[in-house]
């Protein structure tokens, strides 16, 4: 709870990622051409990627500020346990990014020509996947905090461990987009989502340990 | 409770700094640190407080027992004074913050937002941190940096308050609070190379 509330009155953390998901996919049409022949068929890639890099970008924030200002140190010695809070810590990450761009992905879909029926098939494979980007970035994180500058060795740690996440998701909105069953990539995304939530929150809770040292 | 401390040997970075440390604070006293910059107060605070593990050696109760306040306050900017209590309050399971409010003159400021407080109040926030803990065994390290004589007083007051109730305190700090406890220099325990076999 606090964590979303900081994050939507830091001002430039929430938001931040929506603002960027949207120029990325701006930007796409001028790069490639307005061809809709063109456009339809890498729609539902560029969305994903869009998402993935959108994701990236607000991860370094999730422990790196408690650090600074001691936080960290503090919420580690609270009665709760450091599972709970990295737990709590990528719900809110979710909640601020993942959630808005999912939401958002639909009606940018039409930017880039995604074909009908794509749209809620895309916003579907995010809602279904962006979970899973949140916690492995929050693993990432939880590994990276305490080095400073981290930010960029988190990008390099994280995006290998987004690619099942990519894979799955794309197709699940591509097949969708061609009218195709996507039942089968759905829920493979599903399982990664939920292998992620029940092995990374312990897996991040003993990299904060060890870097709390 | 009792806070016993056997043959600790605490250090950083894979480096022992204090090594064969013991000693035993009964409820209601206070063991004030002494000792040089890189003596090793904070490092032994932070072991006491199980944010990190002892190379050697125990220490009794655990860190649920244990409310650390460390060189920075933990508050944020963008919440209100009330808020940033009430945060820690929550999580801790405790409802009120009157009180906190009340033991450093807060309540006028009580709505401005952390970042607008100048150094001297955030440490005021971050002591009253301390009370909506609810535990027992404080370890705080230089907890009166910043603070003016009179906020000074008042936090001597509110550590007396705490051990008049059974509480623990062990404090690093060079100044002299007045405090019902024992002196421990941590100088002769600093960890030497033969302490190391």
């Amino acid at each position: 709870m606090r964590d979303l509330a900081l994050a939507v009155r830091s001002g430039g953390g929430f938001g931040l990622g929506l603002v960027f998901f949207l120029i990325v996919t701006v930007l796409v049409p001028f790069g490639v051409g307005p061809e809709t022949a063109r456009l339809a068929p890498i729609a539902p890639g560029i969305l994903w990627v869009g998402a993935l890099l959108a994701c990236l970008l607000s991860l370094d924030r999730i422990f790196a500020l408690d650090r600074e200002d001691g936080a960290l140190d503090l919420l580690a010695t609270a009665p709760i346990p450091l599972e709970g809070l990295t737990l709590a810590k990528a719900a809110a990450h979710w909640l601020t990014t993942g959630l808005p761009i999912s939401i958002a992905a639909a009606p940018l879909g039409v930017f880039l020509s995604l074909p009908w029926p794509g749209h809620l098939w895309l916003s579907l494979s995010l809602l279904v996947g962006t979970p899973a980007l949140s916690l492995i970035g929050c693993f990432g994180a939880a590994l990276t905090v305490g080095l400073r500058r981290g930010g960029l060795l988190l990008s390099v740690l994280v995006l290998p461990l987004y690619i099942p996440t990519l894979v799955f998701g794309a197709d699940v909105a591509r097949r969708g987009a061609e009218g195709l069953d996507a039942a089968t990539p759905l829920a493979l995304l599903g399982a990664v989502t939920l292998g992620c939530l029940a092995g990374l929150p312990f897996a991040a809770a003993a990299a904060l340990r060890v870097s709390l040292r | 409770m009792t806070l016993v401390a056997r043959e600790l040997t605490v250090g950083r970075g894979g480096l022992p700094i204090l090594a064969r440390l013991s000693f035993t604070v009964e409820p209601g006293r206070a063991l004030i640190l002494r000792g040089p910059n890189g003596s090793g107060k904070t490092t032994l605070l932070r072991t006491l407080s199980g944010l990190q593990a002892p190379y050697e050696g125990e220490v009794e109760p655990g860190p649920e027992a244990v409310a650390y306040g460390g060189h920075r306050d933990g508050m944020k900017g963008q919440m209100t004074v009330a808020e940033n209590l009430s945060f820690w309050a929550g999580l801790h399971g405790v409802r009120d913050i009157e009180p906190a409010l009340r033991a450093f003159d807060l309540q006028r400021l009580e709505d401005r937002l952390a970042q607008h407080l100048s150094a001297g109040q955030g440490r005021r926030l971050g002591l009253a941190r301390l009370l909506v803990t609810g535990r027992s065994i404080w370890c705080l390290d230089e907890p009166t940096v910043s603070l003016d004589a009179e906020n000074t007083g008042r936090f001597a007051d509110m550590v007396r308050g705490h051990l008049a109730g059974g509480g623990i305190a062990v404090i690093a700090t060079h100044i002299d609070l007045g405090l019902d406890g024992d002196t421990l220099d941590v100088r002769p325990y600093k960890a030497t190379l033969e302490a190391l076999e």
